[in-house]
């Protein structure tokens, strides 16, 4: 994972709450077996019609949102199936980080794993920089995770983040070769376990 | 109070599970748990198996990680090929990655395969007190056990191949205590719904649920696996409930649960878990089970639902603006007038199974209501056990022969219609009654209308034709 400092561009804003990983990325494409390549089939059953052609009233296919770097939306976004493809699409389609009131817990991780930033912001805040992002499709925002701040304009907020998953993002960190150092204290906790648990050389 | 501030006396089952699994813990970051079984699939594996092979890893424990295929394999004739090229290419990958890894593998044919929900607690594999967590949200079914068991992410499901351990933040606990016992003709589904109508669909967000009272020990184990499953549709990390002596009976005998001299060690282990008198929660909910009566869903999220003896609700009687816009777009997804009362919503399809509703239990409960009657003209159902165990044992009861008399269409085991991964999906427009767990919009189809049921509902309004407060029901 390459390491994030601070995520600079555009928004785009979809205001509705309980946006779930089966909208962000409908199932047909989980078969697909590689991590990439996820971004055109982004919110797939919204952005086309019935016959597939790109529908123009979809927010995120107006030409005044291509190349929007930060997702702005609604509480408990990314419910429901664990999907990590729902954050690979939206990253390949080019999303660096997402602001909401809540996030499904699943999805939060998911995004910490890959480098899109999620920050929580009160309601009131997010509303507020849904109505900017509608206005003036051309405002800059800057999400900055070395001081835990969100700027766009006159707007200013500051914003609560796991501390270690922040080291993680802001320094690129591989999360499996941190636990692998721990290789003594798994092996340790290997011998105590309890002897009757089930294990595949058991039966 | 957080895991870690209530060490000691008076602990949530949450916090004793915690803190038996902990390998490694330092201020300020967060826990480093051992994971006990992983259950592995097909569709969240193949990038996680990929990037060991990337990064030169293997996988640390391949005897506590167990695989199936589930999600994406085709629920009719398996002596045919896979049709769907893309399908097969994700279960030819899982089956070089089981076997390059020497992971244990319950494959199409095997008579061990299933919903990876399923089989874990049928195999016995699903024990008290354990960590389990599988690349699928719906692992917190585990809990009913009175296991720690949460749904991770492909990275996540990676970093439990290479380590057995996991990073986590500690949870915060919910209590969710019934009061009284659920009335007749309500099931562990309604129970459940209920929970969510009033918690709402991102009220257990960073939670572990604990479920409690009369009407949960009521349960059969297939009863609290139903409840414990939907607690990710109510935002929760995980939801749980005690072991007790039910717990105990189904697991005794069972091929991986421990036998002699074990078997007493672990029940010592397992009595010791329910949550220590005094023990507290962050937050606590009572919800009266009495109240309860049988719930339909009306739009696209699983918090909005009514019992079946009321209407269609209004966007008027929305607490806000944005539940209002919200109601407004799932009535108009789901093709529904407000004000219309729910046993006058004609379904065209019924889907019984998925790991919410597809165990042994519910194919009789859905039996018990079919038997003995027609599948309404116009409507077309299937039936699709939960696992290959689960479709034998109904076989030999003569529930097959039950549900194809009365016109269902009898399937072998996996996840089906619940996501439509597999050609098992719903039409556009298309209305179903679903004892699957997750009415989203195209979840079960672009342009399909599912509204969640118990099996028995969804059982009589494929024989009505239109939902039936299944209390009211003729059996024969």
């Amino acid at each position: 994972m390459k390491a994030i400092r601070r995520v600079e561009g555009t928004m785009a804003p979809m205001p509705q709450a309980d946006i779930d990983t089966d909208q962000i990325i409908p199932k047909q494409f989980l078969k697909r077996i590689e991590r990439s390549g996820f971004g055109p089939f982004a919110f797939y059953d919204w952005a086309r019609t019935d016959d597939g052609q790109l529908s123009s009233d979809f927010v995120l296919n107006r030409p005044e949102y291509q190349g929007s770097q930060v997702l702005v939306t609604g509480p408990n976004f990314g419910c429901g199936s664990s999907r990590e493809h729902a954050p690979w699409a939206l990253q390949d389609r080019g999303f660096d980080a997402i602001i909401a009131p809540s996030f499904a817990d699943i999805f939060r991780n998911n995004c910490g794993k890959i480098g899109l930033v999620c920050v929580t912001l009160g309601q009131d805040e997010v509303s507020e920089l849904i109505d900017i992002s509608t206005s003036t499709p051309s405002a800059q925002v800057t999400v900055d995770l070395e001081e835990l701040t969100v700027t766009c304009g006159d707007f200013y907020a500051t914003f609560e983040f796991d501390e270690f998953a922040r080291e993680c993002l802001l320094n690129g960190w591989d999360e499996i070769a941190l636990t692998e150092h721990l290789d003594e204290e798994i092996s340790g906790y290997e011998k105590r376990r309890r002897g009757y648990l089930p294990s595949a050389k058991a039966v | 109070m957080s895991v870690e501030a209530s060490n000691g006396a008076g602990r949530t089952i949450v916090e004793k599970i915690w803190d038996e699994h902990l390998v490694h813990r330092e201020a300020g970051k967060p826990d480093v748990l051992y994971i006990d079984l992983h259950l592995v699939h097909e569709v969240t594996s193949p990038q996680a198996f990929e990037g060991l092979r990337l990064s030169g890893r293997r996988v640390r424990r391949p005897d506590l990680t167990f695989a199936t295929a589930d999600h994406n394999i085709p629920t009719t004739d398996r002596s045919l090929p896979i049709s769907d090229p893309i399908s097969k290419a994700q279960i030819d990958t899982l089956e070089s990655n089981i076997g390059e890894f020497g992971i244990v593998y319950f494959g199409m044919h095997d008579p061990r395969q299933g919903i990876v929900h399923v089989i874990g607690p049928e195999l016995g594999l699903t024990q008290p007190g354990m960590t389990i967590v599988c690349g699928d949200s719906h692992t917190s079914t585990h809990g009913a056990f009175g296991a720690l068991a949460f749904g991770i992410g492909t990275s996540e499901v990676e970093h439990v191949l290479a380590t057995q351990c996991l990073t986590q933040s500690r949870p915060k606990t919910m209590a969710v205590n019934f009061v009284g016992v659920a009335g007749e003709g309500v099931t562990a589904k309604d129970l459940i719904l209920g929970v969510i109508s009033e918690i709402g669909v991102g009220g257990g967000i960073g939670h572990v649920i604990e479920y409690r009272g009369e009407a949960i020990t009521a349960l059969s184990m297939e009863g609290r696996m139903t409840v414990c499953n939907m607690s990710i549709e109510s935002g929760a990390r995980a939801g749980l409930i005690a072991p007790d002596e039910t717990t105990f009976e189904y697991l005794e005998g069972r091929p991986y649960a421990p036998s002699g001299s074990a078997w007493s060690e672990a029940v010592d282990f397992w009595r010791s878990l329910p949550s220590d008198k005094g023990s507290t929660y962050d937050e606590e909910v009572e919800i009266d089970a009495g109240s309860i009566a049988p719930f339909v869903t009306w739009g696209t999220t699983p918090g909005m639902s009514v019992q079946v003896t009321g209407s269609v609700p209004s966007p008027s009687e929305a607490a806000d603006p944005s539940e209002a816009s919200a109601m407004e777009r799932s009535l108009a997804y789901m093709g529904l007038k407000a004000g219309t009362p729910i046993v006058d919503i004609p379904v065209d399809r019924v889907f019984i199974g998925s790991c919410t509703n597809g165990r042994i239990e519910d194919l009789r409960s859905a039996a018990r209501v079919a038997a003995g009657h027609r599948l309404a003209d116009s409507v077309k159902a299937m039936v699709v056990p939960g696992s290959s165990a689960v479709k034998a044992m109904a076989e030999s009861e003569g529930l097959d022969k039950i549900f194809k008399d009365a016109g269902f269409e009898w399937r072998e085991a996996g996840c089906s219609m619940c996501l439509g991964m597999n050609p098992d999906i719903l039409e556009p427009g298309e209305r179903a009654a679903s004892t699957s767990n997750r009415n989203f919009e195209g979840r079960q189809g672009r342009g399909g209308r599912t509204h969640l049921v118990s099996p028995e509902m969804a059982a009589a309004a494929s024989i009505a034709g239109h939902f039936v407060d299944i209390r009211d029901w003729e059996y024969k």
